[in-house]
């Protein structure tokens, strides 16, 4: 029998499943973090001070650049609707159209990934760095539960934030496609208003609120996880981050999919 | 406190018949050890072997496979996370580069501890910190960031932060690794210093031979993961064991 690593074929099969393997390692490894979130979540010590720093850092630090997003995407998705909805003579439902897409995709999505961009990468490399100066191990000699201490508050911080900035986004969203719509291509306020109105309900906007909390639990815990095992200096944080944006983004898409399917 | 390894004290630190494995890899091997009460022992070995394991078995970092960490009477390897946190307010660690928290100031480090361990009011905190920063020869540096500080400065800092809860036992990983010869020296003060001024109990991990005999009561030396020479620093420089003797020559030699 030939050994696998001389048969290309065989080698293919080794490193599909040598990347099967480490996926559902890592995915274990983040559920057992999270369970231990979870549970120092609820211990005391309450670390208020620790939790409002990171609540600011994620929530309100990024509210501008969700804002800007918010906006342009809304605008560019006027636009192009417009564009395809003039053909047949259905202007009238490009304010539905872009309210919809945003409030239940693209805002959960994009505020996550903007999150992810901001926050996620600060997070991942200020514990990274923490865990190979031995700052971690540090906390632990002066009986203090690094987990607690450090990852707590940020888990919660994505949890909590992210789907307050989807809120942010949508009404940017919203505002940016009203302002294309009703001043650029000529569509009345009264029918983009109505038609929006119409069309859009609650459960829309509740689902992308959904969505958030679940991408924000989860590209908060993935930044914890890759920077709390950070290791062997600059490079490995370094490593550690590039690691965490790309198994954010990619869990992000994926977990639309999923959430998605969950919640019809 | 005066230097007096041959009184009979009683030990603070006892570890008998230590074993710790990674996987195939038997790091410790029966570690048999004892630290007396306000003494100083330094563990002297090579890169690799296992110095740092040892010291994280103390401080109940790591659980070993078999064996007993017995501190200040009590064996803490059966001990849970909770009661494992009581011990290691008996402990301060001084980490190899100092391990400050580089977002804050010196004065919030020094002052970490006992905030989150002690309900002082602010005076007092501000009190205890001056004082304690005042035993490591630090003066004015409050409002400093651990990246405005010298490497040597950072140490002491790192040794202010360690014995801001009065602990009993003063763990050094390698404190002079890396160190210029002056910053050694003024390393190797501030150990003794600290032990003169506080009466602690202090173990030292290290590679460096000429702070360990200047520092230590004891010195133990760790080759293949057991203790194959220990005593004080005269009757250490005289032993015949081969592994010692190769590892002493390297700086004898030299000098």
């Amino acid at each position: 029998m030939p050994r696998p690593t001389e048969n290309p074929a065989g080698q293919a099969v080794e490193g599909l499943g040598r990347s099967v393997y480490a996926a559902v390692n890592d995915l274990g490894a983040l559920t057992s973090l999270g369970l231990s979130v979870a549970r120092w979540s609820l211990r005391p010590p309450y670390r208020v001070a620790n939790l409002f720093s990171q609540l600011d850092f994620v929530g309100v630090g990024s509210i501008f650049i969700v804002c800007l997003t918010g906006v342009f995407t809304g605008m560019v998705f006027a636009q192009q609707s417009a564009r395809a909805f003039e053909l047949f003579d259905a202007e009238s439902l490009v304010g539905p159209t872009v309210a919809l897409s945003i409030t239940r995709e693209l805002s959960p999505v994009f505020t996550a990934l903007v999150v992810t961009m901001r926050a996620g990468s600060a997070m991942c490399t200020e514990l990274g760095t923490m865990r190979v100066t031995e700052q971690v191990d540090a906390l632990e000699t002066m009986a203090v539960n690094p987990v607690q201490y450090l990852l707590v508050p940020r888990v919660i911080a994505g949890l909590v934030m992210v789907p307050v900035l989807v809120m942010l986004f949508d009404a940017a969203g919203i505002a940016g496609s009203y302002f294309v719509a009703v001043t650029v291509k000529g569509i009345s306020a009264g029918t983009f208003l109505a038609r929006t109105h119409q069309w859009l309900d609650p459960e829309d906007v509740a689902e992308g609120l959904i969505k958030g909390a679940v991408f924000g639990l989860t590209v908060a815990l993935i930044a914890c996880y890759k920077g709390f095992h950070a290791k062997g200096g600059a490079k490995g944080v370094g490593q550690a981050t590039t690691e965490a944006m790309v198994s954010s983004a990619v869990s992000i898409f994926i977990l639309d999919y999923f959430v998605g399917v969950v919640l019809h | 406190m005066a230097r007096s390894p041959g009184t009979a004290r009683r030990p603070m630190i006892e570890i008998v018949g230590l074993h710790k494995s990674f996987g195939e890899h038997h790091v410790l091997r029966g570690i048999e050890l004892e630290v007396p009460e306000g003494s100083t022992c330094v563990i002297l070995g090579g890169s690799g072997s296992g110095k740092t394991v040892l010291m994280k078995h103390m401080i109940g970092l790591l659980k070993p496979d078999r064996g007993k960490v017995i501190v200040d009477g009590e064996d803490i390897v059966p001990l849970g996370p909770a009661e494992l946190e009581q011990v290691r307010r008996k402990f301060g660690m001084v980490f190899q580069a100092a391990a400050l928290f580089d977002s804050m100031t010196v004065y919030e480090n020094v002052s970490f501890p006992l905030r989150e361990h002690s309900k002082l009011p602010e005076e007092e905190v501000r009190e205890v910190v001056r004082k304690k920063l005042g035993i490591v020869g630090l003066e004015g540096v409050e409002e400093l960031y651990p990246a405005d500080l010298s490497g040597g400065m950072r140490k002491r800092v790192g040794l202010a932060r360690a014995i801001v809860l009065d602990p009993k036992i003063v763990l050094y990983d390698e404190p002079t690794t890396g160190l210029d010869p002056i910053t050694t020296e003024y390393v190797d003060e501030m150990i003794l210093d600290a032990k003169d001024k506080l009466g602690v109990t202090s173990v030292v991990i290290s590679h460096d031979i000429a702070s360990s005999f200047k520092v230590a009561d004891n010195i133990a030396f760790l080759h293949e993961g057991r203790i194959v020479e220990q005593g004080p620093p005269d009757a250490f420089r005289r032993s015949e064991n081969p592994a010692l003797r190769r590892f002493l020559t390297t700086w004898f030699g030299r000098s």
